[in-house]
């Protein structure tokens, strides 16, 4: 039954896991803008998969329409999620497989460890798999002795390189071939000494390590694109076939998935899978879409169990504007056509969910003043919303948890922040023209710091942010107002 | 038509060159401008910083100022986002359904100077005379939240003696974002920089844009750089005529 109370998100509990950084957005952007070869490898991958997202979605003339039904479905769901999520509850368990309720990462981690030891493996082969990156489920199975193995190539090069992804699609997106050359050499156990960085033979080298951890494996764990609440069926959508290995070779198969994956039908299944490779890898379609229903004897995993993740998403769901943030079917384009994760990379989101979505979604798993840099890392312009396959509005929810974090810190603190001192005081200044035409007026004594060269090259803090790099023009001898009342008198 | 200039708080304080090109631009084309002295500010900067409860004061007062007129036309395609895209949903959110509904009668009526041209004034030749080479950027706001398309191009390539080139990558966003230009500073200037190379390449003389804000951005990096390209916003090359060779209101 239930363990996780739809309806009532007043006491959801806040998401844990690999949600955090231990740095702010600005500090850790700050590192990952002086390396220029992450700069040049995001430059160039983001650029590739933007030119042929745009190529592949001009083919369809019913693109928008699909979108506008895309949003249409997902907010449909999320408005009767809690009897959507019963009726999966129900199918999955008819046919055989089943669901276990999982309140937060801590609890998903328990859950899934004692499955696999209940098998006796000490080993597990995994595929598509944010959602275990986001509740660091290789990290606890590796404190119960079990080995976790990734299947997918980028998730593979991450995990081998020590590394966390940085891209929702592409994970080791900021690593280029010769990196990715010296980390087989490096990691891969038998791996031949006179490894090229050629892509077939590196995809050669991935692909006989991987064989063996496919024979061997006796468990595998998932994640989902998509579960299909009206049969009980799960879908992996993917492009090499590693994940249908793990899907079908293995005797037990555990699937963990955010609560918010679910869709009501068949027919709702089929506008996603129209979305999503042509947002996602800039395909017509995938090359591997798997799909299973409960266990079927004789024929692929015999025991297959279902864990349903709340970690958060229920909090998020009782944000009448946040919650759009959970439409989301992780295709990545919003990373590829933001000109600030194009330029900050992955990393500096400090989350697993980087990019625009993540800006959005990892501040209301966690609680908004846990990541309260977040909706800060955008300029607004709108790029992602233009790109998202389901039109989750992304700026609108940015300006939204501004708000939320602002009046969370004045809720939190007595004293008021500088910045909301000098807010209030504009606002006050602002608010009537007299007083604001004075200050404009005395704007005017700016142009002593400029008098010589016709420009300001220095400000004090906190506007010394904008002169370390950026000139300030010199406020002119006469404001418009002024100019107006000189030459047309009283309006 | 009674026809209000928002002149924006930004242009009024630090470029009212911009003004001036507006007020003798609409003139020109046979229209009276009036500038209700009581305006201020739109309230964006506040909004998108998160002081949503300061901002109401001000989404207030601008209705109040404008809502007596026929249309309002303003130098600024991110503030009449503010207005069109903004001020309601605020007001709403902040328990003011009166004020919401009368915001959102006044964004109606208020429009970014190239969709006032083109869409009401049904204009896309202004008479303008500018014998430079000039390359156009479509801020993000007037790009994506008023969708001006090409309507500013439009106009542009109306003007005589112009060379118009197109920028590299010209959707891509300056950097600027407000108060993202100081929070992500780095991140901002790695932008600019992008920008500036594209500018750059163009080799044209002067960048412009319908948005004064991006152009201080843009502006302040070209200047720091010292590469002697001129911003000038696109009311100021509207404005210029062929008996005076600086911009409107250049002094
Ligand atoms: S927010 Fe939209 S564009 Fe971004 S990953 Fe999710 S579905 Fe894709």
């Amino acid at each position: 039954m239930s363990q996780v109370f739809l309806g009532m998100p007043a006491h959801s509990s806040p998401g844990v896991g690999a949600l955090r950084g231990d740095q702010t957005f600005p500090q850790a952007a700050r590192t990952a803008l002086a390396d220029p070869q992450l700069r040049r490898n995001l430059g160039h991958a983001t650029g590739t998969i933007r030119a042929k997202r745009l190529a592949v979605v001009s083919e369809l003339d019913d693109w928008e329409q699909l979108r506008l039904a895309g949003q249409a479905i997902k907010a449909a769901t999320m408005a009767r999620l809690d009897d959507h999520l019963a009726r999966l509850e129900q199918e999955v368990t008819a046919r055989g497989g089943t669901v276990h309720w999982a309140r937060d990462a801590v609890e998903a981690n328990r859950i899934i460890t004692e499955l696999v030891q209940a098998t006796g493996a000490d080993e597990v082969v995994k595929v598509k798999s944010m959602v275990t990156q986001e509740i660091g489920l290789n990290e606890a199975l590796e404190q119960a002795g079990i080995a976790a193995w990734e299947t997918d190539l980028a998730e593979l090069i991450v995990q081998l390189g020590h590394d966390t992804p940085s891209h929702i699609l592409v994970p080791a997106i900021h690593r280029n071939r010769s990196e990715i050359r010296e980390i087989f050499l490096r990691e891969m156990p038998g791996v031949d000494p006179d490894l090229t960085d050629e892509p077939r033979r590196l995809a050669m080298a991935a692909r006989s390590h991987l064989r063996r951890k496919f024979l061997s494996a006796k468990v595998a764990v998932s994640g989902a694109n998509f579960a299909v609440a009206e049969t009980g069926t799960l879908v992996v959508v993917e492009s090499e076939g590693n994940g249908r290995m793990c899907l079908t070779l293995p005797d037990t198969l555990i699937t963990v998935m955010g609560i918010e994956k679910l869709v009501p039908t068949w027919t709702d299944l089929e506008v996603f899978l129209q979305l999503l490779p042509r947002s996602s890898t800039g395909e017509r379609m995938n090359p591997y879409t798997s799909m299973w229903t409960g266990v079927s004897p004789g024929d692929g995993p015999q025991d297959f169990h279902l864990v349903l993740l709340d970690n958060g998403r229920t909090a998020v769901l009782a944000d009448e504007v946040g919650r759009e943030a959970l439409h989301c079917i992780r295709c990545s384009a919003c990373l590829n056509v933001c000109p600030v994760y194009e330029r900050a990379g992955g990393h500096a989101y400090g989350s697993v969910y980087p990019g625009p979505i993540g800006a959005v979604l990892t501040p209301q798993l966690t609680g908004v003043e846990q990541n309260a840099s977040l909706p800060y890392a955008s300029t607004l312009c709108g790029a992602c919303f233009d790109a998202c396959p389901v039109r989750i509005d992304i700026p609108s929810i940015l300006v939204h948890l501004r708000a939320r974090h602002v009046e969370e810190y004045a809720a939190e603190h007595r004293l008021p922040s500088a910045e909301s001192l000098a807010m209030g005081a504009a606002a006050w200044v602002m608010s009537s023209a007299r007083r604001f035409g004075f200050v404009t007026r005395t704007a005017r004594l700016g142009r002593v710091l400029g008098r010589r060269r016709g420009r300001i090259r220095s400000l004090p803090p906190p506007a010394s942010a904008w002169t370390a790099t950026r000139d300030v023009p010199l406020p002119p001898t006469e404001t418009f107002r002024e100019w107006w009342l000189r030459t047309r008198g009283e309006s | 038509m009674r026809v209000a200039l928002f002149v924006t708080c930004l242009a009024d304080t630090l470029f009212p060159q911009v003004g001036q090109a507006m007020v003798a631009l609409l003139e020109r084309l046979g229209h009276q401008v009036d500038f209700p002295a009581a305006q201020t500010c739109c309230g964006q900067m506040h909004i998108n910083t998160g002081y949503q409860r300061q901002a109401l004061p001000l989404v207030e007062h601008f209705t109040e100022t404008f809502e007596g007129y026929d249309a309002v036309v303003a130098p600024s395609g991110s503030c009449v986002g503010s207005v069109r895209h903004q001020h309601a949903a605020i007001a709403r959110r902040h328990g003011r359904a009166d004020l919401a509904d009368r915001s959102h009668a006044l964004a109606a009526k208020t429009f970014e100077l190239s969709e006032f041209l083109v869409d009401v004034l049904g204009t896309t030749d202004v008479g303008a005379y500018f014998p430079h080479r000039v390359t156009y950027h479509p801020t993000c706001h007037s790009l994506r939240m008023l969708r001006v398309d090409d309507k500013p191009l439009r106009l542009l390539r109306a003007v005589r003696g112009m060379t118009l080139v197109e920028l590299p990558d010209a959707d891509q966003c300056c950097g600027f974002g407000g108060t993202f230009a100081l929070k992500n500073a780095d991140t901002s200037t790695a932008m600019l920089a992008d920008k500036m190379r594209h500018v750059l390449a163009t080799k044209a003389e002067t960048v412009t844009a319908g948005d004064s804000s991006c152009l201080m951005h843009i502006g302040g990096g070209l200047s720091r750089l010292q590469t002697g390209v001129r911003t000038l916003h696109l009311a100021e090359i509207l404005a210029s005529v062929e008996t005076l060779h600086a911009p409107a209101g250049a002094s």
